[in-house]
């Protein structure tokens, strides 16, 4: 009983509870404050319903859209209006109302719940004013910075789009410059070749007669060799006795392989074995040299060699991965370097019968050689430049290609970089390139992303800058991160953290996002709710 | 050379994923299952000596003894309070003392008196009290069969699988068996300097053909028949990334078994820490619901029979049969012997927000703002190992969360609070004082060479306490103290990870069996070590508020009896469907026997979900008792408003559906903590005669009044719900549709539906005002569900208290009510004593009532409150015809007090 006396008593402390200064419904902000009459019957701001006026803050529920309820917690979906005078005025949900949390800075919110509330709405004004006072400041010289950034930006285009204007015209003059030349080493060629075949034709012939000369020799010496009687003949059984003739390798050469072999005669003269010779001579083994060593098999390593590379491919790792991705433009770097200088020395040939090296050029051919050089050599110059040239108006266009902005405020950024030292690691920001990490105590450098797209929301997409595809994680993404600008007067990585593994989170401040600050005037808002 | 190193890849690749199984033993590989496992059934060695047998007021001993080795065995049976039979068996006279598990049991269990109804050369007969029930005891060969009238309901031994190996010398075996006095695993050597000393005995159910429980397994909520396959293992193991549907043992183990009929729901629980493996088996096994039929048709069929039986590596045997009958008396059974659920904080039924890790100070702060900015209330934010300094626990990292008290208080000031872990591994460094007490106390556990045990775990090189010892928890508690435990606070509450104990370079991932406690090897205590690190956490936060606040601590390993002590989770599951589907019979499972307070990493710990699987994933879970989001370090950030306004409003929608129903999951809890009835339970627990509910674990009950089913598969269009009770209607409670019971009710979803149904004839009390925290809305008004019965009844219940402290017990500080609807009246009455009444009424009186009543009939007249002073005041009210839900409007009743609701 006496739980039920002190309850009735309470209900009816929250009815008095109401302050009397405050005019209409607890919760309503004044531009609703309309719809709120004393004592005339509330309709639901949805229109869904008319209820009596006794039933607007009365602690429960009547309208879908809460709109009974603006200072109770009665409706799920209600807001309460809290006018903050000093500061600023805020809906809060209001499941926040008297629930023993001091949401708003006037106290309103909590006024039957026994929270000791200060009012802080002057103090937080105050403090809220410095601190816009400060944005305010930072946003001025920073816009001004921008409005720099921006000429320089422009100034630099047009010097660029100007440059590279000029460039295309240098490079007309360039390709017109190489065809010339490239007519000039084709007619400095032609006769190059010319004599250079002459030569080499010439000293073939002369080969080939060496060579015919020597194979006499030789069958003269194996006719008197196998002449084993000295008769003047050579017989089958004289042939009989080199086995390595056998032409069906099963070690023994038969009469009638050897009578094969000279032709179905029984023994021929020097004159008959030419003819025989030419049967024999691949096998032949002469007597008073030491046997041919058995002709090199294919070694087996050969074979084995790319099996052991198959095997040792090592499993993907990320460090392996992690430095492929960081040597990558290195690496480009170098291979222009090896189209550049293609390895121009050639050894000469080397073959076994140095004897037989080719004799030199005569002053004529070399002098035609001389000449087709020189023409190549200043054809191949002139076709570097022009890919140098190409290469340079490539890279302005496609610097020019960037989205810097809509003014192009971030210009200024590219190729340039920003680091930021933390505990651990050393981040690096170069903005429209890459991000990337490297531990301060030595170890290699991690990529956290390279330049993927602007991805702030759709108002202002040049909020955020996204860098995708970095080294992958164990288990898990690409590293990747985002990059977060805000106004200031420097360009500077403010912190870096990593809300999610492999996630990375940058914040940057610079000028180039700084925007006209809306009213130099500086005037505490909210006037009219005092 | 390219397709093998694709496949070499995948292998790689798939092994991430999945348990690595050789790093755990199978049956085979576990040298005394094996050789337990290898006794078939047949004629059991051992026999009763009757001219033993002596009798006390409360106990019978009686020796045994094996016919093959002459040892003798000693069997005590005593009739326990509450309808049950224990049952030990001993060596007579062991070389040594065995284990016996200490601090288990809550007390000793009272017995009653036994009686010899008649005996004679073959046996004894005892009476056990309850109306026809008998115990006979045979003598050759030994066996136990309980018997009420002429119906056996189990039998101990009728397989002849009793087996137990006394101590012995090493000299004394004659054959070198492997694995009696070494065994190795993988590279790890256990000594075994006592030997095998194993023990097994087997039960037969007579008419069952349903058993649950002996978590915990990634397993069905029925028990499988194991013939063919492994045992179900009881043995606490950190298993990394655990497969599902196996009886792979687990975190925890729980080494009791209910089994269910028609007629009788039974338990048993085999009181033993060791490593344990159950087999079962059943004659009905294989056989299809129609040779079922025709075997009952044809009246050729033998009696369905489950045989279950027990192997444990060391210890005693000692065994609590419970003999129901119904599902609520095993589980007050249970709870009289090992104790209750843990009556936790009602903050710590709200949602928590954990991941490993929050970075630091300034991380947590962003994440708690989230949740305003979102509007989605939660009551905890976690920190995981990463927020100690170099893992070194009841510590804070000095960069990332220099100011823990500054933080602490900021969530504090939006009444939330925050759980840090503390491991029990303990890293080995002269410079931490958590490591120095515990040298200079000598409280570590030591090797089985006499030194300080050491693994590896988080920290590196580690120390585990010797939790055995009640010193060292004595001195653990302490250590929770908040001049000890610098930057706690009262809103700071523990996590208890690896506690099986993980021990990374240790035999299956956790302490080698001959380390030492004491004079026990690590053998006897394994799977009782986590309930002790739960048990001195949970000792240590309710002494820092000189006993007056309710502990919260959450454990991976436990017991049986760590209900005690707080809440468990399924441990390190996956962002899979099925490890979605997994967590309600794992739920459920332990929830039969004793822990309620169960939950599983909502959205799945390894891996990263689609934004359905999460958003199913909260659906479920927050109908599940503990409610927790969770995320491995790897993972990306999953916060629930980082997946689209949509899905932000799904999951906001069903946490504040979670926080309505506070109410009744407090006072699910409190009833849990009171009786032992489990909160989330199968649908079996209240339908014990509808055969249809006794394999479902795809949908539960929360408490006796809401049926839960949910959508657990990808891209589904809908779920068949079964709604059990024949005469009997549940009410969809997002439409209070109503449908009729004993039917299979297909329900069409969309990814904001959660099929809830609340049974006609219930009271629901919600509090319909969801706001930031539980704590927030502590003093908000109630909304009673009234979903009447078809005979136009309902009932329900109230319990209010403070929320946090322990005055409910120390101080009877508390209302619970019985609410009744009947005869066109809703009548709230005490449950409890007036006195009880007064002293909270002065503390609670600020409480108001809306009513809100669903009803079925129409409405023509007037509705008045009576207060108990007879003073009559009309209630306005609303009426819905379309679905017949009568709203009463404000009536504005104290709740701690004595009224009726008449509709006249």
């Amino acid at each position: 009983m006496t739980c039920v006396h002190l309850l009735l008593t309470l209900v009816f402390a929250v009815s008095l509870g109401t302050p009397v200064e405050i005019q209409g419904p607890r919760g309503v902000p004044l531009t609703k404050k309309q719809f709120y009459v004393e004592n005339k019957p509330f309709t639901c701001l949805d229109g869904s319903r008319t209820i009596p006026f006794d039933r607007v803050n009365d602690d429960y529920c009547d309208c879908k859209d809460g709109s009974d309820e603006p200072g109770t917690a009665a409706c799920p979906n209600g807001s309460f209006h809290c006018t903050n005078a000093g500061y600023r005025t805020m809906f809060i949900p209001s499941s926040r109302i008297n629930d023993g949390i001091c949401d708003c800075c006037d106290t309103t919110d909590e006024y039957n719940s026994g929270a000791k509330c200060e009012n802080t709405c002057k103090e937080l004004g105050r403090k809220e004013r410095e601190v816009l006072q400060k944005m305010t400041e930072i946003t001025k010289e920073g816009f001004l910075l921008k409005q720099h950034l921006i000429e320089e930006a422009k100034k630099g285009h047009q010097e660029k789009q100007i440059k590279v204007t000029d460039m295309q015209e240098n490079k007309k003059q360039l390709d017109e410059k190489v065809e010339v030349l490239r007519t000039v080493k084709e007619t400095a060629e032609q006769p190059e070749k010319e004599a250079k075949e002459r030569h080499l034709k010439a000293w073939e012939e002369q080969k080939a007669a060496i060579r015919l000369e020597k194979d006499k020799a030789k069958m003269a010496e194996a006719f008197l060799e196998l002449d084993d009687n000295a008769d003047g003949f050579v017989s089958v059984s004289e042939l009989q006795s080199h086995a390595e003739l056998d032409a069906d390798a099963d070690g023994t050469l038969t009469e009638t392989e050897a009578q094969g072999l000279m032709g179905g005669a029984e023994q021929v003269d020097m004159s008959t074995f030419e003819s025989v010779w030419p049967n024999i001579k691949d096998k032949y083994h002469s007597e008073s040299q030491p046997e041919e060593p058995a002709p090199v098999e294919t070694p087996p390593d050969e074979v084995k060699e790319p099996v052991v590379d198959n095997d040792s491919e090592p499993y993907p790792e990320d460090d392996i991965s992690e430095e492929e991705d960081e040597d990558d433009e290195d690496e480009d770097d170098y291979h222009e370097d090896d189209d550049k200088a293609p390895p121009t020395i050639k050894t000469p040939e080397k073959s076994h019968e140095d004897e037989d090296a080719m004799p030199p050029y005569d002053a004529d051919t070399q002098a035609l050689i001389d000449a087709a050089q020189k023409a190549r050599d200043d054809f191949e110059e002139a076709e570097k430049a022009l890919r140098e040239m190409d290469d340079q108006i490539r890279n302005i266009e496609k610097e020019l290609s960037f989205d810097f902005g809509p003014d192009a405020e971030f210009t200024y950024l590219y190729s340039q970089c920003y680091e930021l030292t933390t505990g651990e690691y050393i981040y690096r920001l170069c903005p429209f390139n890459r991000v990337s990490q490297k531990p301060k105590y030595g170890g290699s450098e991690t990529n956290l992303g390279t330049w993927g797209s602007w991805s702030g929301p759709e108002n202002n997409k040049y909020l955020l800058m996204k860098y995708e595809h970095g080294t992958g994680c164990w288990q898990g993404p690409n590293r990747s991160t985002t990059v977060k600008l805000t106004c200031g007067k420097e360009t500077v990585v403010t912190s870096t953290s990593e809300p999610s593994r492999c996630e990375y989170l940058m914040e940057f401040t610079t000028p180039a996002v700084c925007q006209e600050p809306a009213n130099t005037d500086l005037s505490p808002h909210d006037h009219v709710e005092l | 050379m390219g397709l093998l190193s694709v496949v070499c890849v995948s292998l790689f690749f798939s092994s991430t994923f999945a348990v690595d199984r050789g790093n755990f033993k199978t049956c085979d590989q576990s040298a005394f299952c094996k050789r337990q496992r290898a006794l078939k059934p047949g004629q059991s060695p051992y026999r009763a000596l009757l001219e033993t047998l002596e009798l006390s007021d409360s106990r019978l001993t009686l020796q045994l003894i094996n016919d093959n080795n002459k040892v003798h065995l000693l069997l005590e049976l005593y009739r326990l309070q509450g309808n049950m039979t224990r049952v030990k068996i001993n060596e007579l006279k062991p070389l040594k003392p065995r284990f016996e598990v200490p601090d288990v049991l809550i007390a000793e269990p009272p017995t009653e008196p036994l009686s010899v109804l008649s005996k004679d050369d073959n046996g004894v007969v005892l009476s056990l009290g309850v109306k026809n029930q008998r115990l006979i005891v045979s003598a050759r060969p030994f066996r136990l069969d309980i018997m009420q009238g002429p119906e056996v309901l189990l039998s101990l031994n009728s397989r002849g699988l009793l087996a137990f190996e006394h101590l012995r010398l090493h000299k004394d075996t004659d054959k070198e068996e492997v694995g009696l006095w070494e065994e190795t695993f993988k590279s790890h050597t256990d000594t075994k300097p006592n030997g095998p000393t194993s023990i097994s005995l087997d039960f037969s159910l007579p008419g069952v053909e349903h058993v649950y429980g002996i978590p915990e397994h990634a397993d069905d909520l029925k028990l499988k028949t194991t013939d063919g396959g492994d045992p179900y293992r009881l043995y606490n193991l950190d298993v990394f990334q655990y497969e599902l549907y196996n009886p792979m043992a687990l975190y925890g183990s729980i080494p009791v078994m209910l089994a269910h009929n028609t007629q009788r729901t039974m338990g048993i629980f085999w009181l033993n820490a060791a490593e344990t493996w159950v087999d079962i088996s059943s004659n009905t096994t294989g056989k299809t619901v129609f040779g079922k039929m025709l075997d009952f048709v044809q009246g050729s069929s033998e009696n369905p029979q489950t045989d279950v039986r027990w192997i444990s590596e060391s210890g005693i045997i000692d065994v609590f049969i419970m003999l129901g009958p119904k599902p609520s008396d095993v589980f007050s059974q249970y709870a009289s012997l090992t104790g209750t659920q843990s009556f936790p904080p009602l903050a710590s039924l709200g949602y928590h927000q954990c991941r490993w890790n929050y970075n630091d100070q300034e991380d947590v702060k962003s994440v708690d703002q989230g949740f305003d900015q979102h509007d989605i209330p939660y009551d905890f934010i976690w920190l995981d190992i990463e927020h100690a300094d170099g893992k070194r626990y009841f510590t804070w990292d000095p960069h990332k969360f220099p100011q823990p008290k500054e933080m602490l208080q900021g969530l504090m000031d939006k009444k939330r609070k925050m759980v840090a872990i503390v491991d029990p591994h303990i890293r080995v460094d002269s410079g931490y004082k958590i490591h120095n007490e515990i040298t200079s106390k000598d409280f570590y556990v030591k090797n089985k060479d006499g030194r300080n045990y050491e693994g590896w775990c988080w920290p590196g090189n580690s120390g585990y306490p010797d939790f055995t010892k009640p010193e060292m928890r004595a001195w653990w508690a302490s250590m929770f103290a908040y001049d000890q435990y610098e930057g706690s606070m009262e809103n700071l509450f523990t996590w208890n990870d690896m506690n099986e104990p993980s021990v990374f370079n240790g035999p299956e991932v956790t302490m080698h069996k001959d380390a030492l406690h004491g004079k026990w090897e690590h053998r006897d205590i394994h799977n009782i070590y986590g309930l002790y690190v739960q048990m001195a956490t949970a000792e240590g936060q309710t002494r820092r508020s000189g006993g007056v606040e309710r502990p919260f601590v959450l454990t991976r390993a436990f017991f049986a009896g760590s209900q005690r002590y707080g809440a468990v989770w399924t441990g390190d599951n996956a962002a899979e469907w099925d490890h979605l589907k997994i967590s309600i019979p794992m739920c459920l499972s332990l929830g039969l026997v004793g822990v309620s307070f169960c939950g599983a990493d909502v959205g799945g710990f390894f891996k990263n979900p689609s934004t359905e699987l999460l958003v199913r994933w909260y659906q479920t879970g927050a109908y599940q008792p503990f409610f927790r989001a969770h995320a491995h370090l790897d993972t990306t950030r999953r916060e629930p408003w980082l997946f689209g306004p949509e899905n932000t409003a799904l999951i906001r929608e069903v946490i504040r559906q979670r926080y309505a129903l506070l109410p009744y999951w407090y006072q699910l809890l409190y009833q849990a903590h009171k009786t032992g009835m489990p909160v989330m339970r199968p649908l079996w627990v209240d339908y014990p005669k509808d055969t249809a509910t006794f394999t479902i674990d795809d949908e539960f009950l929360i408490g006796r009044d809401l049926l839960v089913h949910p959508v657990t598969e990808e891209g589904s269009r809908g779920v068949t719900a079964y709604l059990p009770g024949a005469g009997e209607v549940w009410y969809d409670v997002h439409t209070f549709q109503k449908h009729n019971g004993a039917q299979n009710l297909y329900i069409p979803v969309t990814l904001s539906s959660i099929p809830v149904f609340q049974r006609g004839g219930s009271i629901i009390p919600r509090k319909d005002r969801v706001r930031r925290s539980s704590t927030c809305m502590e003093n908000d008004p109630y909304t009673l569900y009234v979903a009447l019965s078809p005979k136009k009844f309902a009932e329900g219940e109230l319990y209010i208290d403070d929320g946090h402290s322990f005055n409910y017990d120390t101080k009877k500080e508390f209302i619970h009510r019985s609410l009744t609807f009947a005869n066109n009246a809703l009548t709230s009455k005490y449950l409890f004593s007036p006195v009880e009444y007064c002293n909270i009424g002065k503390i609670m009186s600020c409480i108001t009532a809306e009513m809100t009543s669903m009803s079925r009939f129409v409405w023509h007249a007037n509705l008045l409150m009576i207060s108990r002073t007879g003073k009559e005041t009309p209630v306005d009210f609303e009426f819905d015809t379309s679905m017949s839900v009568l709203t009463l409007r404000k009536p504005g009743m104290n709740a701690g007090a004595d009224w009726t609701l008449l509709l006249q």
